[in-house]
């Protein structure tokens, strides 16, 4: 059993955040007497993450994962409760924590604009204590592994978004960091750059045993990473657990659509009691609950004279949208 | 502090920085040739205020210039160094690109004050120990070791000040989040150096000796050049530059509890 290097309990934080009205009015007012409301961005949450997980927070936009992640990496102090990362406080921000961590913003860099990547990527090694030899090394590596060894040389300016991101990800890592914070790594990504980004982070994961906690709004992101997931819905935790078992808790039924070999099995098939959820002369949609799918499909292979079947899961993105809306899950 | 670390990181800070402005070749022509003509502009509107009188506040004309050499010293410091970076801090607080400096493992006031520099300021800094060399030979002033070392120390001190202020201003963007107005009154301020402090009425007088010490900037390195300083003043600017760098140092650790970072 792997020891937890996140620990969090009973965690709160509030953000004072001003309000205005519309209308010169209101700006007005604004302007001389601002009214200002104390608002629990995070309230009161419990989670601990193991050493080596990857972990998907989900969530809509504004629910809070990005306040926990930032709380977690010691950007922002917290308003209450207890937590301790890799055995620190973050908030804190102890060099050796520092060096333990990374946090990587989809939408920020911190590359030097007008330089090649190289010249930010030995500027972090010399701020992180790495020899010029071993950074060299590391470089080589990671350039490697994110096949970017030839954008090393060209200025960031001109180098694709995808580039850019793969270039910032190795400046983020250059230090072997324990614990990856990211923050929508593929946002403005396209396919084949998030497929590769995604396969990046795998590696790193297993080979080095590193910790990940993620939030993405490319539900592929999650699918493909992150065997656990914790569900933010307005500052609490409505679900932290399996993503597959989530998956069968919110969506106990599957589609299939059948293709009969002639009219007469296709009436057949519509009278026998399956739930028909669509049905175009031969080709038959029904709906199957998880639980009796086996034996549902038995029947349907031994009694049908059926010509194809398909076998579709409900769209994940439609599922996951329905939990960010809900309050418990 | 691994003071050996810092001297490297910065010396890296030098590099990409000289590096990224060679980039733009014809930028760096037109900053040179605008430091050029700003000193010009400024020594002539200076003669223009001699025309008619022989002194101004008790200050000879080449005596004054010993002022516009040390203020064009300090603007092309400015130039160099405070503007790049400390103007940067407002944009990283607006845009939470501050939370790349202060995850990093270093002193984030370090950081973010000398991350950059302009290399074009360089000229002005020449330009203005030219300046202070020529009015050296102008107002037959007795170069010694003392005089060197009280000339820089309280030019020193002159720096530090300029940079706490600005740097205390910069600050406040944390809870204020735009500041840019602020710190363009400092400038406008630091124009009022150029001229001696006796030169202006005694509220004034008292304004920038105590509010906005501006006074301490210029006039005090201008009278040591010219042998004229008390050593009193010159204490008391050391002791104004510490407590200024120190409040400003204090008032940023405060200020980072309250960071709240931009929203993604």
């Amino acid at each position: 059993m792997s020891e937890n290097i996140i620990q969090v309990s009973n965690l709160s934080k509030s953000f004072d955040i001003s309000t205005k009205q519309p209308g010169l009015k209101g700006t007005l007012k604004h302007f001389f007497k601002r009214e200002t409301k104390s608002i629990e961005i995070i309230k009161n949450i419990n989670f601990e993450i193991k050493k080596g997980e990857i972990v998907g927070f989900l969530g809509a936009n504004g629910a809070g994962k990005t306040t926990i992640l930032k709380i977690l990496c010691g950007l922002i102090y917290p308003s209450g409760g207890k937590l301790s990362v890799a055995g620190n406080l973050p908030y804190k921000r102890k060099s050796n924590f520092l060096k333990n961590i990374t946090l990587i913003m989809g939408q920020k860099q911190q590359l030097i604009w007008d330089l090649p990547p190289i010249e930010s990527f030995y500027l972090n090694a010399a701020i992180y204590d790495i020899e010029q030899t071993e950074a060299k090394k590391r470089i080589k590596e990671l350039s490697d592994m994110l096949e970017i060894e030839k954008e090393l040389y060209v200025p960031v300016r001109k180098l694709s978004l995808g580039q850019r991101m793969k270039a910032e990800l190795l400046a983020a890592l250059i230090h072997r960091p324990n614990i990856l914070f990211l923050d929508e790594p593929t946002l403005g990504l396209d396919i084949n750059a998030q497929r590769n980004l995604r396969k990046f982070l795998q590696i790193y994961n297993k080979q080095t045993n590193a910790t990940i906690c993620l939030t993405s709004h490319y539900m592929k992101d999650i699918t493909s990473l992150c065997k656990r997931v914790i569900c933010i819905h307005e500052g609490c935790i409505t679900y932290d657990g399996k993503l597959n078992k989530l998956l069968k808790k919110i969506s106990p039924v599957k589609d299939v659509l059948i293709v009969c070999k002639t009219d007469k099995d296709a009436i057949k098939l519509s009278n026998s009691g399956f739930v028909i959820k669509n049905k175009n002369q031969k080709e038959i949609t029904i709906t199957i609950k998880k639980d009796t799918f086996k034996s549902a499909l038995n029947e349907i292979l031994n009694k049908f004279d059926i010509e194809d079947l398909y076998i579709n899961e409900p769209p994940i993105d439609e599922i996951i949208g329905n939990i960010l809306v809900k309050k418990k899950v | 502090m691994n003071i050996k670390k810092y001297i490297k990181i910065y010396s890296l800070f030098l590099f990409t920085s000289v590096a990224s402005e060679l980039e733009y070749k014809s930028n760096i022509i037109i900053d040179f040739i605008t430091a050029i003509l700003s000193l010009i502009g400024s020594i002539f509107l200076l003669s223009i205020f001699f025309q008619s009188t022989d002194n101004i506040g008790g200050w000879k004309f080449e005596q004054a210039l010993i002022i516009q050499g040390i203020y064009t010293i300090l603007n092309g410091i400015t130039n160099t160094w405070f503007n790049p970076n400390l103007t940067e801090i407002v944009k990283h607080i607006r845009e939470g690109t501050l939370d790349f400096v202060l995850l990093k493992p270093i002193d984030s006031q370090f950081f973010i004050s000398l991350k950059k520099i302009a290399p074009s300021g360089f000229l002005e800094i020449i330009l203005g120990l030219a300046l202070l060399i020529f009015c050296i030979g102008i107002n037959q002033i007795n170069v010694n070791l003392g005089f060197l070392i009280l000339c820089l120390t309280t030019l020193f001190c002159s720096i530090v000040i300029l940079y706490s202020l600005w740097f205390l201003i910069s600050t406040t963007t944390i809870w204020f989040v735009k500041t840019w107005n602020a710190t363009e009154v400092l400038r406008s301020f630091l124009y009022v150096g150029r001229f001696p402090l006796n030169s202006f009425s005694l509220s004034l007088r008292i304004f920038f000796s105590i509010f906005v010490p501006i006074a301490f900037i210029t006039t005090i390195p201008s009278e040591v050049f010219l042998g004229l300083a008390q050593q009193w003043k010159i204490l008391l600017e050391l002791i104004v530059s510490g407590i200024f760098f120190l409040v400003s140092r204090r008032f940023w650790l405060f200020a980072l509890k309250f960071y709240t970072s931009a929203s993604s």
